[in-house]
C-alpha cells in the first residue's frame, strides 16, 4: 500500500493512489477527496467518480457451459510498479485535463461477484476536466498498471486475457 | 546480481516468483532470457513468448534492453487491471 500526494511538477493537484485488498465506501472517498482541497477553494464545481466492479455475467456461453458460474477474480499485482503507473496516469490525465484532486483505488486480492474493484474520483473546476480526466484515467489504467485477474469459476479457474477492446479504448485519447 | 520477478500465469508456470541471477557485462533482456530457458529447460519458453512484457526497475522496456548490475527485471502477462 502507499499515498503518493502533489508529487507534481506542473501542477499543485492533489494525487491519492492507494492499493488495497479492503473494500471501499464511497461517501468516505469523497469525503476524503473534498478534504484535499482548501474548504475556501471555489473554483471546485465538479467531481467525477468511476467505479468497477466484479461482474457476474461471462460474454462467452461456451466458458459458462464448461466452467460453470464465476464466483469471483483473484487479482494479483506488481507491489511499487503499479503505484508508479497509476501516479502517471494522473499526471498524464492532469496535463490535458487539468483537475484540483483525484483518487485511484484499486483492490487486490479475492473479489466475489458483485464487489467493487476499482474508485477513480476526480474533482476539476469544470465538468469537462473532471469527467474526461476520470475516464481517461480509468482506460489508461486497463492497459498499463501491472494488474492481473484470475476468473474462479465453479468449476475451474483462468488467468484473464487481455481484451483488443481496451487498447482501443486507450487508442481513441491519442487522436 | 539481477532479481527476477515473475507474475501471473508466468509465475505460476514457472513455479516461482522471483529470482535472482549473477550480472553479465553488456547483455541484453534477449540475451539474458535464452540463458535461462538453455539452464532451465522448454517450460521457461513462456518468457519469450509474444505477449510476454519486460520490464526493468518497474518501467517496461524492450527486449534489447541492456541490464545494469543491481537491476530488477520482471516478466508478466498482458495487464489486465481495471
Amino acid at each position: 500500500m502507499s499515498n503518493h500526494k502533489s508529487a507534481l511538477q506542473y501542477t499543485n493537484a492533489d494525487i491519492h493512489i492507494n492499493v488495497q485488498s479492503e473494500g471501499f465506501d464511497l461517501s468516505d472517498e469523497m469525503l476524503q477527496l473534498q478534504n484535499c482541497f482548501d474548504k475556501q477553494d471555489q473554483e471546485i464545481g465538479a467531481i467525477s467518480s468511476f467505479t468497477g466492479q466484479v461482474r457476474s455475467t461471462e460474454e462467452d456461453q461456451s466458458v459458462v457451459d464448461k466452467s460453470g458460474k464465476l464466483l469471483a477474480l483473484s487479482i494479483e499485482h506488481y507491489p511499487g510498479m503499479t503505484e508508479k503507473s497509476l501516479l502517471e496516469t494522473c499526471q498524464l490525465a492532469n496535463k490535458r485535463w487539468p483537475f484540483k484532486a483525484c483518487r485511484v483505488l484499486h483492490r487486490v486480492g479475492y473479489l466475489t461477484v458483485g464487489q467493487p474493484i476499482v474508485l477513480v474520483l476526480v474533482a476539476a473546476s469544470h465538468r469537462e476536466q473532471a469527467m474526461k480526466a476520470c475516464e481517461f484515467i480509468i482506460d489508461h489504467l486497463k492497459t498499463a498498471a501491472p494488474f492481473w485477474k484470475k476468473a474462479i469459476f465453479e468449476n475451474t479457474a483462468h488467468w484473464v486475457e487481455a481484451k483488443p477492446s481496451d487498447q482501443l479504448a486507450i487508442k481513441r485519447w491519442q487522436e | 546480481m539481477i532479481k527476477l520477478l515473475f507474475f501471473a500465469r508466468i509465475k505460476e508456470r514457472l513455479g516461482k516468483s522471483e529470482m535472482t541471477i549473477d550480472f553479465v557485462e553488456n547483455q541484453s533482456l534477449q540475451t539474458l532470457t535464452q540463458e535461462l530457458i538453455k539452464k532451465h529447460g522448454d517450460e521457461w519458453q513462456i518468457l519469450l513468448e509474444p505477449d510476454t512484457v519486460f520490464s526493468c526497475n518497474q518501467r517496461v522496456v524492450d527486449r534489447d534492453h541492456i541490464v545494469a548490475d543491481g537491476d530488477e527485471v520482471a516478466y508478466f502477462p498482458p495487464v489486465t487491471g481495471g
